[in-house]
């Protein structure tokens, strides 16, 4: 009985260090990667990077304000598709969808293209939009991010609509409101701090995507705000410079790595913020 | 109160004549427009995965046309300059680099998820559960950077000891021999691994936080470890989320892109070592895409990512059906 009992402890010892050092192993690299971001990222800050655009290859000097302005275009063509499409789908899903056999579908549906990987939306993108257009296009890497962007909006939505209870609903359509003001003046309104989180969530994880901008927007290294012409971007900037030979543009990759990763960590400790003071609210 | 319900109900009638008939005019056709635009961009999102097929899969027909299907699977040539083109090669690289991630980052999240829900202390949750499901939102871009530039060389420095210990053993020693380059299948596995980490890591400690408290609480009444509740309790128990999550994370690893393609090594050969520079099906895309110049070619790419979706969607549908209602509130947190 002793030895039997003995043997259990060992092997909870065991296998709880085992766990432990798995977190560990998780948080090192975390950590790593984060330092060496906030490290190289910090030496790399320049002043230029935001006045001047990026450098001819082999030129010394820096500059980003291309990639910078290219970025926050798309993501601002991203935005006023996804939102609109991502907002009244998750609706159509919580509020008249309900658990009929289209809903399931296009839940279904949207579980995939919430996982699917991004390298697959830049491939559907480049085939609907560069293939016929004949070329690449700001606006083609615009649509390709609000591809990803809209089931995340869609999910966000659809589920914190569904939190909303159903006397409000029955409240407002008890005093005669027509099903439209019923949703965009009363559920909207209540789960508001959710869908604005998805939102958030849906924005940062567009801001660092690359893999769907090598097919559409591709890269430019010269200001460019025109649509119909490729764009400069931030990650595929990231992606050519950290391959090349010269050190400004390595410097340069991790300025514009740096800069992705506080935009995205600054996003997301508002969305946990706002998440928090929309559950107190209710 | 009596005095109220005088004052509603003197209002009422009114506030029910006047505006029925000017208001239900204006407010039906809205009602109307409402719904009709939620109706389509419902549908808008339902259709967008038959679209995505559908058209990878007419870009493809080129290279359909020209290899076939098996053909195109199972030719190891990849070669732009004789127009040849075939799959094999990535399609082994794509599995055997998820294959290592799988292998590396499935115990690590277990690992994980039991510690924050069973043995961490209750004030140390949280903070830990955060910095995990920060991993996830570090871009890839960024794991990419990472790993070739700091990752790789920190790698190569290790494979020496790799070479002469893991490369010794009988029989699976071949794959560990190589030059100690950093870049290679097995980093990118590695890189591949602490990218999925998250994602398998959230669903597997939503789901033990979430089994019966019931369950956990007789079992450590009966004297029974923190190591035999998670191994004879939790994961029984949430089984079926456990594998939908396992799958979500090698959907992730089988499509990964920029990372795996800064830290393979872009050869377009097989190698026997891990050691040595792959390619995945990704890799290659992201890689050859701008440089494609003949039709054939950009086909043939296109025709890859068509092979990718067919492995992942299979992943996906998975993952789909067994993490069922398990449906994850935003931010991850609960």
């Amino acid at each position: 009985m002793i030895s039997l009992y003995a043997r259990r402890r060992a092997v909870n010892i065991v296998a709880s260090s085992l766990m432990f050092a798995a977190t560990c192993v998780g948080l090192f690299f975390l950590a790593w990667i984060l330092w060496t971001t906030l490290e190289f990222g910090i030496a790399a800050m320049h002043w230029d990077l935001f006045t001047k655009d990026t450098p001819a290859p082999g030129d010394g000097g820096y500059g980003l304000r291309n990639a910078f302005v290219g970025s926050l275009i798309l993501m601002a063509i991203a935005l006023s598709i996804g939102v609109p499409v991502g907002l009244m789908a998750g609706t159509w899903l919580a509020e008249y969808g309900g658990r009929s056999r289209m809903a399931g579908l296009v839940r279904f549906v949207n579980d995939i293209m919430l996982s699917a990987p991004s390298i697959e939306i830049g491939l559907f993108t480049y085939a609907i939009m560069v293939d016929p257009m004949g070329h690449f296009s700001a606006i083609s890497g615009g649509v390709a991010l609000s591809i990803l962007m809209i089931p995340i909006i869609v999910r966000t939505t659809d589920e914190m609509l569904k939190l909303v209870g159903g006397e409000l609903r029955e409240a407002a359509i008890a005093l005669g409101a027509p099903m439209w003001q019923v949703v965009t003046r009363i559920t909207w309104k209540a789960a508001r701090a959710g869908i604005l989180t998805g939102i958030l969530i849906s924005l940062a994880r567009i801001s660092g995507e690359t893999a769907p901008l090598l097919f559409t927007a591709l890269n430019n290294q010269f200001y460019s705000t025109d649509l119909r012409r490729p764009i400069a971007n931030l990650p595929v900037v990231i992606f050519q410079f950290a391959m090349s030979p010269y050190a400004n543009w390595q410097q340069m990759a991790w300025a514009a790595a740096f800069i992705a990763i506080v935009f995205i960590l600054g996003i997301s400790v508002c969305s946990r913020l706002l998440l928090r003071s929309g559950v107190k609210r209710t | 109160m009596d005095s109220s319900e005088a004052a509603v109900e003197s209002k009422l009638p009114p506030a029910i004549e006047e505006p029925a008939a000017a208001g239900r005019g204006l407010s039906l056709p809205a009602d109307f427009l409402f719904h009709k635009l939620a109706v389509f961009m419902a549908a808008v999102v339902g259709a967008t995965l038959v679209a995505a097929v559908a058209a990878i899969g007419y870009d493809s027909l080129p290279a359909i046309k020209v290899f076939g299907v098996l053909g195109f699977l199972e030719s190891r040539r990849w070669d732009p300059v004789s127009q040849q083109f075939g799959a094999y090669p990535f399609i082994v690289g794509t599995l055997v680099s998820s294959a290592i991630a799988m292998l590396l980052a499935v115990p690590v999240s277990f690992g994980v998820a039991v510690f924050i829900s069973e043995l961490a202390p209750g004030w140390i949750k949280q903070p830990i559960s955060a910095a995990i499901e920060m991993l996830a939102a570090v871009p890839s871009i960024v794991y990419g950077l990472w790993g070739l530039l700091v990752f790789a060389p920190a790698f190569a420095n290790l494979e020496p000891w790799i070479n002469d210990h893991l490369g010794a053993i009988w029989g699976v020693g071949a794959l560990f021999r190589g030059p100690p380059m950093g870049i290679g299948m097995l980093a990118a596995g590695i890189v591949l691994a602490i990218m999925i980490l998250p994602y398998i890591a959230s669903i597997m400690r939503d789901v033990f936080v979430a089994t019966p408290a019931r369950l956990k609480e007789s079992a450590y009444a009966m004297g029974a470890t923190t190591w035999e509740v998670a191994r004879r309790i939790l994961l029984p128990y949430t089984r079926t989320a456990v594998t939908g999550g396992i799958f979500l994370g090698l959907g992730r690893a089988l499509g990964e892109t920029m990372a795996v393609t800064f830290v393979i090594g872009n050869s377009n050969n097989l190698s026997r070592s891990l050691l040595m520079p792959g390619a995945s099906i990704p890799s290659v895309i992201a890689n050859e895409f701008t440089e494609a110049t003949s039709k054939l070619y950009v086909s043939s790419l296109i025709y890859l990512g068509l092979v990718l979706i067919a492995i992942t969607l299979v992943v996906q549908i998975l993952a789909v059906f067994l993490l069922g209602s398990l449906r994850r509130a935003p931010g991850g947190t609960r």
